[in-house]
């Protein structure tokens, strides 16, 4: 009786320590079924896609989301999942390749980059197009509600004006936030000069009391059912909104604003390359890549599908502004050398009261 | 013999579970890693003493103890009322105190938010009803309301225990002895539920003190709290070592807080609930 008991306990407790460690390995395919897992934006594809995807190749996606840049890099680096296919913006991309932490992608393999516009080609953050596959781009700019704000909105200025006290929802990413602190005082969004980056957490501290929120996806809801008269937002969530609610308007400030791109790459610790690069250019398809900005309302850079556009979105300047609106924004560098710098301001705009 | 082998799976647990990951929090809060590798130092703690996020650690404070004070005062009498005998639907109101608790605690504080908004449920209510709109949501009181809401069970829940395991003929003797209703309640039947009270009061704080989900969504990401500062460290800006820091720094306070919860157990000799 005893020793029945005690050989018990002795197998409970192999099993449980044996199940923890089936944990930790079993991110990788099942059986010979080959499989990927996806890291996207949150709210950022058509999901029917990925299906797809899935029955057109025999490859298992496992598809996973994030909220910004940072919470996806600080996932990354932690290493516990090994992801195929993640969709960094610009200065993350450039940051990701100066660590090493992603695989160059071969172009050949990517017959559909052929429909990739040439100006979203050899952009700053990778100069020889050797590790991204540009997804989606767009600006940054203020929605807005014509039924609460009369006047025109043509400056970041708007933002820190009383009268909307506690009617304005800010965008909860320290870089978006911080740079149209940054812009509205005339600075570079890239700067890395301490008494301007002192003048934008002034600025923003000094804001705060205006701000009914600091938000992230929720904003597109919270903007749809009238929750407050302005918001920061990215344009395709703008486009998306203003289809819900005709009374919204999106306006990109004078003083210009972040032009931004999201890519496609290939991290480092991904053992499926090959499955990874079927997957960039099934989404490089023109018409998935249609029915992908159909879907969330950003901008596609890929020209197939640019084409199949109806004549309305095409001529939109929400989604697709002229070169002569952008002449002042400039598109996010790497900052990340001095990201403790802009962490602690985050802290202290977030901790002020 | 016998019981100790059976503690055994528990021990692999405990460590774990639960010393492996302490020890990782104390390793990474006094350490820094550089290029050249790992460096012990106090650099960590010393930034923990900055005045901002020592304004975070007593704002959270504050509002941990507003909501146990206000989850207190409601929680008593309903506990109050729950172990009287002559209340007859006793086992409905019970059922409405726990029922809640089945649904998960994102969804259920998630729908205050639609509950709150400006053109929200409870304002279109009041608005019809030719009152003035409240804003709330986002600010502080939402934060506070949310806790309540969510931590209420907490305190009812134990002090309900104690007091229907009151006995009965200690209360009786005080009325025959010429007692009116507040001094039986003064001086027999509160001292003998603060066992309860102690109970109710460590299990309401200690989760309202390291929230960041509560304060995250009701008060829209801009009261930042200890758990929100916590979490950033960790999700966001990837500083391990300060997020350890800090909540070496939570661990004992907590640690405090039960220290002193505990000695008034002591002292009013009462049965601990848990």
């Amino acid at each position: 009786m005893g020793k029945t008991r005690k050989m018990v306990l002795i197998l409970l407790t192999l099993v449980m320590i044996s199940s923890f460690a089936g944990c930790a390995g079993g991110s990788g395919g099942k059986g010979s079924r080959k499989s990927i897992t996806v890291y996207n934006w949150g709210d950022y594809i058509d999901e029917s896609v990925t299906k797809d995807f899935e029955k057109k190749y025999g490859i298992h996606v496992t598809y996973e989301t994030f909220a910004t840049n940072e919470d996806m890099y600080v996932k990354l680096k932690a290493g516990g999942i090994h992801y195929d296919v993640i969709f960094p913006s610009d200065y993350m991309v450039a940051r990701l390749i100066r660590e090493g932490m992603l695989q160059k992608i071969d172009l050949k393999k990517i017959p559909n980059y052929k429909y990739i516009g040439e100006e979203y080609k050899d952009l700053a953050y990778d100069p020889d197009n050797e590790y991204s596959v540009p997804y989606m781009w767009g600006t940054v700019g203020i929605l807005y509600n014509t039924t609460m704000v009369k006047e025109p909105v043509d400056s970041w200025d708007i933002l820190w004006d009383r009268k909307y006290k506690k009617n304005i929802f800010m965008l909860d990413s320290q870089r978006d936030s911080i740079a149209v602190a940054l812009k509205k005082l005339g600075y570079s969004l890239n700067t890395r000069d301490k008494m301007e980056l002192k003048a934008a957490r002034k600025e923003l501290i000094r804001q705060k009391p205006l701000v009914l929120s600091y938000l992230g996806d929720e904003v597109k809801d919270k903007m749809i059912s009238g929750e407050a008269a302005m918001a920061v937002v990215w344009s395709g969530d703008a486009v998306y909104t203003m289809k819900e609610n005709p009374h919204l308007a999106y306006a990109v400030p004078k003083e210009g604003t972040n032009l931004w791109y999201d890519a496609m790459c290939i991290p480092k610790s991904s053992k499926n390359r090959k499955e990874a690069e079927a997957f960039i250019n099934y989404m490089n398809d023109p018409d998935i890549a249609l029915r992908n900005t159909e879907y969330i309302g950003y901008s596609t850079p890929n020209t197939g599908a640019f084409e199949k556009l109806d004549e309305e979105t095409k001529s939109d300047a929400t989604a697709y502004p002229d070169n002569q609106s952008l002449k002042d924004s400039e598109v996010f560098e790497d900052l990340s050398d001095i990201i403790s710098t802009y962490n602690r301001i985050w802290d202290e705009i977030k901790a002020a009261q | 013999m016998k019981q100790r082998w059976m503690a055994y799976p528990y021990i692999v647990w405990m460590i774990l579970f639960i010393v492996v990951p302490l020890a990782l929090v104390v390793f990474y809060s006094v350490t820094v890693q550089s290029g050249a590798g790992i460096r012990f130092t106090m650099e960590n703690f010393r930034r923990c003493l900055d005045p901002i996020y020592i304004k975070v650690l007593i704002r959270s404070v504050v509002l941990a103890l507003i909501s146990t004070g206000v989850c207190l005062l409601l929680g008593y009498p309903v506990a109050w009322i729950l172990s009287g005998k002559e209340y007859s639907k006793k086992k409905i109101l019970y059922l409405l105190i726990v029922l809640p608790m089945w649904m998960n605690f994102l969804l259920r504080t998630y729908s205050w938010m639609t509950l709150l908004e400006r053109n929200g449920v409870i304002n279109f209510l009041l608005t019809r009803l030719h009152l003035p709109p409240l804003h709330i949501l986002y600010t502080d009181g939402a934060v506070v309301l949310g806790m309540v809401y969510n931590f209420l069970p907490f305190m009812i829940l134990p002090i309900y225990s104690v007091l229907s395991k009151l006995d009965g003929s200690m209360i009786e003797a005080a009325q025959d002895l010429g007692g009116d209703a507040f001094t039986v309640f003064r001086r027999i039947i509160l001292p003998l539920s603060l066992p309860g009270v102690v109970s109710g009061i460590t299990m309401v704080f200690m989760p309202a003190v390291t929230t960041f989900v509560i304060s995250r969504l009701l008060g829209g990401g801009q009261f930042m709290l200890i758990g929100n500062l916590i979490e950033q460290q960790f999700l966001s800006s990837g500083d391990w070592g300060f997020g350890s820091a800090l909540s070496v720094i939570m661990m004992l306070l907590i640690l405090l807080s039960m220290g002193i919860m505990q000695r008034h157990e002591q002292e009013s000799e009462g049965g601990v609930l848990w």
